[in-house]
């Protein structure tokens, strides 16, 4: 597996080797799919969105709609405008949601489509919204596409209207389903009364039913996206995601945030939770201290597992700083953390964390790839992958056990329905992991040393 | 139910013929032509086309020139297995930048082929182009011919911007690049053997074909393109005839291979006992001695008896039930009408992505009157043809599976993420298997209450 990859490293300034990122589109789409009754639309090839379904549909095992101006040579010459207006119609008239939401695509930005005339004039039928938000695929990464149509939502729907609702809005991150109702459980434990945008959870989890519906009952709402302007404040939760959104609010619609890291572990969890105690003045009730008491409890128990493990953590920068600050916790050595997304800020929080923990020897980078993350394992092994499925076939190469974290995991099931966030994601995680490293001692140990009590 | 579908789409659906023969009133379906804007196409681009044709050639340098989706999206997603190198399963892509967009992007292409000349001795490079590289300009054939003349490394140029075409376009673009490798050996003197085009061993069906080939003593020359590499790809000048069995993909290149090289084609498919062992007879009188015949004739012969009592045992569990079609290709789709008829199942819905007119004419004539044929359609007609004509199961890619499931309509994936060989009788095998098990598993009682 993987025989390309040779120890030895060399400079490479052009090509990208098994990369660590996808582009803009998939993430916008993503985003608006956590929009209430909303179609997001890519305005570019046909193919780009075919493969932004599929790669959503491998990921969280459920139909993933969004449709496409299908492009064509005439389009890419003359500008796509008569394409975006037959578009709109078209799924007005079919697939009637209550707002499409159109992103960009690389071939889009470079012809100098001009998305704000475009739908400005536009016939869109009353009662009906059309947004868009610009996510040029030769830019960052997914994750810049997550939170450029978020600002997009913002910048067509959120108003101040002088009058506060007296809701905290919580921006998740890009995150699961199951990680976002993990927040929505904290801040109703918190008595935190909050919007939540995107939400996907209930469009990206939906129950079997016997019915397919186009678009299931979850996600934000409308009113809900305009009310943010009339927000108490915003918990902005991955620093390296929700600060673009939470600012453009800010400046917007004079809504302060707080930016915090992604609640991943104790220390993050109890930040989040804590900002949550604050905005309603309630106590913490001891149902979440039981909670937080029983993940120590078991971060204790199997503490020798762990500690100064080796670990290699690779994904989205707020999923694997988040990670980061975790394993640190548990007294592991986050050895090589790297994510795709371009961005040196990755590199100094990351630092950041290495200090904290007083940990030497630790590398983190930006921008990255997974064959410098091959070579890296090659030269100084770890014990230990945690990321995307796209790790899998370093982990059977190098022979090292491997925890499933973040996006996408590809290649198992039901991971979007659980989290990895809050206590209980915590707790998840360090389960994971403890199996990960005792079912490999129990798979490589020799016969005297194999144990039936662990 | 009344399904909602845009007056555009209506001249894309028709319904089965009344009578076979008898087809003057009824009018073509349309097809082969882009998608509606607006529409939530099931349907893929030119370089999606180009790069699942091309991906199988196990020890070629993919190089997607764009933007970093187009190559992230198609990084080791085919399900097309090796015999050899494993290269193919690598991404490699210049992950432009927007400074690439502004400036062109030919000097970062230069560099990356360079980057892999130098440190991996490669023996052919394809250069796929993207959306992107359409519109900034870029000289790709330019940078591959001076690389190639520079290192003397075959450097391919695919021409594949997304929106010069739809997908099927993009398999022709494949199939010149293939034509370029192979053009330089054009040549050389005719061996016994046939090439196999249009198979790309997903689940190892390549394999499976040559077994059978072996069996019946018809050699393979080349295999095009799966578990192919470029030493193989260039021999298959020398081969006799060409079988096509993709022949969606495979059918420009078969005629350019007539054309330029005097190899003759026929088509053929292994999927289902009917088709499978009709090939194999076919193969053996088109180039085979009277004992290539002999030996096709026993072993299909031998291989069906086989399947007899497997099928006895497992109709009772099909029969009468009804099946949904969305395949890639117009050839695919009508195996399975056949392989369905042979399990006991009518297929009520049919549609494909990329379907030829002449392909639909066959569907009409295989189908019954009640059937739904549709070209790219969208999960919306989908969903509302698969409801009108109650199908039990639905047979597709990776974006129908969660659709059918949420209808609580059975499914079994006949494209990159088959679960297990679909061709040849082992292939009848495991398709009857898993279409018995989907349709029979526990969880639709928990579904329905």
């Amino acid at each position: 597996m993987l025989n390309l990859t040779k120890k030895e490293r060399s400079e490479r300034n052009a090509l990208r080797v098994n990369p660590c990122k996808t582009c803009q589109p998939v993430g916008a789409i993503y985003a608006a799919l956590g929009v209430h009754n909303c179609m997001p639309h890519s305005h570019g090839s046909q193919g780009c969105v075919s493969y932004h379904r599929t790669f959503l549909t491998r990921h969280f095992k459920e139909p993933a709609i969004a449709s496409t101006s299908s492009f064509t040579e005439g389009a890419s010459v003359f500008g796509g405008g008569s394409n975006l207006r037959t578009g709109v119609k078209n799924i007005f008239d079919i697939y009637n949601p209550d707002i499409i939401a159109v992103h960009t695509t690389c071939l889009s930005e470079t012809i100098g489509d001009d998305l704000n005339s475009y739908i400005q004039d536009m016939d869109i039928p009353e009662g009906k919204l059309v947004i868009h938000a610009n996510t040029p695929s030769y830019v960052g990464s997914h994750i810049f596409g997550f939170y450029n149509m978020m600002t997009g939502f913002i910048n067509y729907l959120s108003e101040a209207t002088g009058n506060c609702n007296g809701k905290t809005a919580i921006f998740p991150g890009f995150v699961n389903p199951g990680d976002i109702r993990e927040m929505k459980r904290l801040a109703n434990y918190m008595k935190v009364p909050f919007t939540m945008f995107p939400d996907q959870s209930g469009v990206m989890d939906v129950p079997m039913t016997g019915d397919y519906t186009m678009y299931p009952k979850g996600g934000t709402r409308i009113p809900e996206i305009a009310g943010l302007g009339d927000c108490k404040m915003v918990l902005a939760l991955g620093e390296l995601t929700s600060e673009e959104p939470a600012s453009l609010l800010e400046r917007k619609c004079k809504v302060p945030y707080t930016l915090l890291p992604l609640p991943i572990g104790i220390e993050a969890t109890d930040r989040f939770v804590m900002e949550l105690a604050q905005l309603s003045n309630e106590e913490v009730p001891y149902e979440l201290e039981e909670e937080r008491g029983q993940l120590v409890d078991i971060m204790l128990d199997a503490h020798a597992y762990f500690y100064n493990k080796a670990v290699a953590i690779f994904g989205d920068p707020d999923t694997v700083l988040g990670l980061t600050r975790m394993v640190l916790e548990m007294g592991m050595l986050p050895k090589y953390v790297l994510t795709g997304t371009p961005g040196e800020n990755f590199v100094k929080l990351a630092g950041k964390l290495f200090e904290q923990y007083g940990v030497e020897g630790c590398t983190a980078k930006a921008a990255g790839d997974l064959f410098e993350l091959h070579q890296w394992i090659k030269n100084e092994k770890v014990d230990l992958m945690i990321g995307t499925s796209y790790g899998k076939s370093i982990a059977r190469a190098e022979d090292i056990p491997f925890v499933r974290a973040g996006f996408p995991v590809l290649d198992r099931y039901a991971h979007p329905y659980f989290p990895i966030v809050g206590y209980k994601g915590a707790l998840r995680l360090v389960e994971r992991i403890a199996e990960a490293l005792m079912d490999r001692q129990d798979k490589t140990c020799s016969d005297e040393d194999f144990e039936m009590v662990m | 139910m009344e399904a909602r579908i845009l007056d555009e789409r209506k001249a894309f659906i028709v319904n089965g013929k009344k009578d076979i023969g008898c087809n003057f009133d009824a009018p073509a379906i349309k097809c082969d032509s882009d998608s509606l804007s607006g529409t939530v196409s099931q349907r893929a681009c030119v370089y999606c086309g180009a790069r699942v044709v091309l991906n199988p050639i196990t020890d070629a340098f993919h190089i997607v020139h764009g933007p970093i989706g187009c190559a992230s999206y198609t990084w080791d997603i085919r399900g097309s297995l090796t015999s050899g190198s494993d290269l193919y399963r690598n991404s490699f892509s210049t992950d432009l930048s927007d400074k690439d967009i502004v400036f062109g992007g030919e000097k970062k292409l230069a560099a990356a082929i360079e980057e892999i000349i130098e440190k991996h001795n490669p023996k052919l490079i394809f250069v796929y182009s993207t959306c992107i590289v359409g519109v900034i300009g870029d000289d790709v054939d330019a940078v591959c011919k001076q690389a190639e003349k520079k290192h003397g490394t075959r450097v391919i140029s695919v021409k594949s911007p997304g929106f010069s075409g739809n997908k099927s376009y993009g398999y022709k673009m494949a199939c010149n690049a293939i034509l370029e490798l192979i053009e330089p050996h054009k040549n050389q003197a005719k061996i016994k053997g046939v090439n196999i085009l249009g198979d790309f061993n997903l689940a190892g069906e390549m394999w499976i074909i040559k077994n059978y080939l072996r069996e019946i003593g018809i050699p393979v020359v080349a295999t095009i393109t799966g578990d192919s590499s470029c030493e193989t790809l260039i021999k298959a000048p020398a081969a006799q005839l060409n079988l096509v069995q993709c022949a969606g993909s495979m059918t420009y290149l078969a005629k350019k291979m007539e054309e330029e090289m005097g190899i003759p084609f026929v088509k053929i498919s292994f999927f289902g006992v009917e088709d499978t062992s009709a090939s194999l007879i076919r193969i053996a009188e088109a180039i085979g001695s009277g004992e290539n015949i002999q030996k096709a004739e026993a072993f299909t012969e031998m291989e069906r008896n086989k399947l007899n009592s497997f099928m006895d045992k497992y109709k009772k569990n099909l029969e009468g039930k009804k099946a949904a079609i969305y395949v890639g290709g117009g050839f695919k789709a009508i195996s399975l009408i056949r392989q369905f008829r042979e399990m006991g199942i009518e297929t009520v819905v049919v549609g494909t992505q990329t379907g030829k007119k002449e392909d639909y004419e066959v569907m009409e004539s295989l189908v019954g009157k009640d059937t739904v044929i549709l070209d790219d359609a969208n999960p919306a007609e989908l969903e509302a043809f698969m409801k009108q004509k109650g199908a039990d199961i639905l047979v597709g890619g990776v974006k129908e599976r969660p659709l059918a499931y949420k209808l609580g309509i059975a499914f079994c994936d006949h494209n990159h993420e088959r679960k297990h060989a679909l061709a040849g009788y082992e292939g009848v095998i495991n398709f009857t298997e898993e279409i018995n098990l989907s349709l029979n598993s526990p969880v639709w009682k928990m579904v329905r209450g």
